[in-house]
């Protein structure tokens, strides 16, 4: 049999560079390459999150309790339909994108600025929700106490079966106050008088038969409820009173699910933050008409190659903590 | 550029569509759609669905299921995956579902078990 070796014009073609077999541009190429990499890490972090969370699946917050504040609608539960709403704003600002991407095909520039700017509003939307949610998840709401283990204690009103306030049932102590002059210093002036201490909460707490005591432990969907009996036996374990969250200890449960909070939904709000820088440098860069000397839009598509990534990541986060 | 050819069919077909800002239209009421039915599911809560199933509740399954329809969909159809070659596709796709499913089958079989370990193993250990 002859062996025939041809070397054929259409091969040495393809060596000579300039060939794009995945008929993308580099450009392209490497914003994909980039999302990989990017996505690997959120699923690391949210992986890491899951790892977490099965460790600790009996006495992990339940979402629902801890993320129900609406704006404008105070004392009113309404789990899930803020997240919700910043899912639709951030889904909405992707739709804007692509539409701004589409007309770039066209080289419609108007249309592209235009779509360029409500991209950049949602994701200023979005940031200013996150923005909310963190400032509500910090200060957080009813208040609780921590035991020597790091164990949350939170109360629980017996008669209207809702949560108890720390601040309402506890009772006010007078503690001797000395006027602080300046020659002692002045490392003491940070201190506010009017913070509720551990033994104010103990006392009101002991003093209101209708006060018990919830446990992180979660038995058949919800959140273990003492009996009054064994929540004055658990009172006496408290070593300080908690309130709001930090990355130390947080009111709403295990201290890791803070941590996790801040990070996770703050690595991605960093990841909007500079999509809407980068995006509107672009915007910038439409209204000079660079794209439109350039002959060609790419440059849109690139970037909102990004911004729909960080839709996907949010969709992500949106699942595993609010739902899950 | 010269005008770009879109894969203007969703649902395997099922739906075609005229230009591709319907399509884009279409889409975002497909993400809206599962993003309610999730909310309504996650207000709801159906008893029935809080069973165990594989070692996690049914209502998680059918939320993480739901949540890669909609990865799809923004991946498919906002950032073009669809129009791409087969080779691109692949070589985003499938080294994400590699290995993202290796590390989360890892990291919970852990995590199961040293919830096990904690939880058999010590007399208390939350105090």
């Amino acid at each position: 049999m002859d062996l025939q070796i041809t070397e054929s014009s259409e091969i040495k073609k393809d060596w000579e560079g300039g060939v794009k077999p995945l008929k993308a541009s580099y450009g392209k190429l490497m914003m994909w390459f980039f999302i990989v990499s990017d996505a690997l890490t959120f699923s690391g972090f949210l992986a890491s999150y899951g790892f977490t969370r099965f460790k600790h699946i009996t006495t992990w917050p339940i979402a629902d309790e801890v993320f129900y504040h609406f704006p404008f609608l105070h004392s009113i539960e309404a789990p899930m339909y803020y997240v919700a709403l910043m899912t639709f704003i951030l889904i909405f600002s992707s739709v804007t994108m692509v539409l701004a991407v589409d007309a770039g095909h066209y080289m419609k520039q108007k249309k592209v600025a235009f779509y360029m700017l409500l991209t950049i509003i949602g994701g200023l939307v979005f940031l200013g929700s996150q923005a909310w949610e963190w400032k509500t998840f910090i200060t957080g709401q009813y208040g609780a106490v921590e035991t020597r283990g790091g164990q949350i204690l939170q109360f629980m009103d017996a008669k209207t079966g809702k949560r108890a306030y720390i601040d309402d049932f506890a009772q006010e102590i007078q503690y001797d106050l000395t006027t602080h002059e300046n020659h002692q210093g002045v490392w003491f002036e940070q201190q506010s008088v009017d913070q509720i201490t551990l033994e104010e909460v103990v006392a009101g707490f002991k003093e209101n038969d209708q006060i018990l005591i919830r446990t992180e432990m979660i038995i058949d969907n919800q959140k273990q409820l003492l009996s009054r009996q064994e929540s004055i036996t658990k009172i006496d374990d408290a070593v300080r009173v908690v309130r709001g969250a930090n990355l130390v200890r947080n009111e709403y449960g295990n201290r890791l699910f803070a941590n996790y909070f801040f990070f996770i939904t703050g690595f991605h709000g960093f990841h909007v933050f500079s999509g809407v820088i980068i995006n509107i440098i672009i915007f910038i860069n439409i209204l000079l008409g660079t794209y439109q000397r350039r002959g060609h839009y790419e440059m849109v598509e690139k970037v909102g190659l990004y911004w729909h990534f960080v839709d996907l990541v949010w969709v992500f986060v949106f699942t595993f903590f609010y739902l899950v | 550029m010269a005008e770009v050819q879109h894969k203007l069919e969703i649902f395997r077909g099922l739906l075609k569509f005229k230009s591709n800002q319907t399509k884009i239209w279409a889409v975002l009421a497909v993400l809206s759609i599962v993003t309610i039915v999730e909310v309504a599911l996650g207000i709801v809560k159906p008893k029935i669905l809080l069973e165990l199933f594989l070692g996690m509740k049914t209502i998680n399954w059918i939320f993480i299921l739901l949540t890669f329809a909609k990865a799809y969909y923004i991946t498919w159809d906002f950032m073009h995956m669809r129009d791409e070659k087969s080779g691109l596709r692949n070589s985003v796709v499938l080294p994400l579902v590699i290995l993202v499913l290796f590390l989360v089958a890892l990291l919970l079989v852990e995590a199961d078990y040293i919830f096990q370990v904690k939880y058999n193993g010590f007399l208390s250990w939350d105090f």
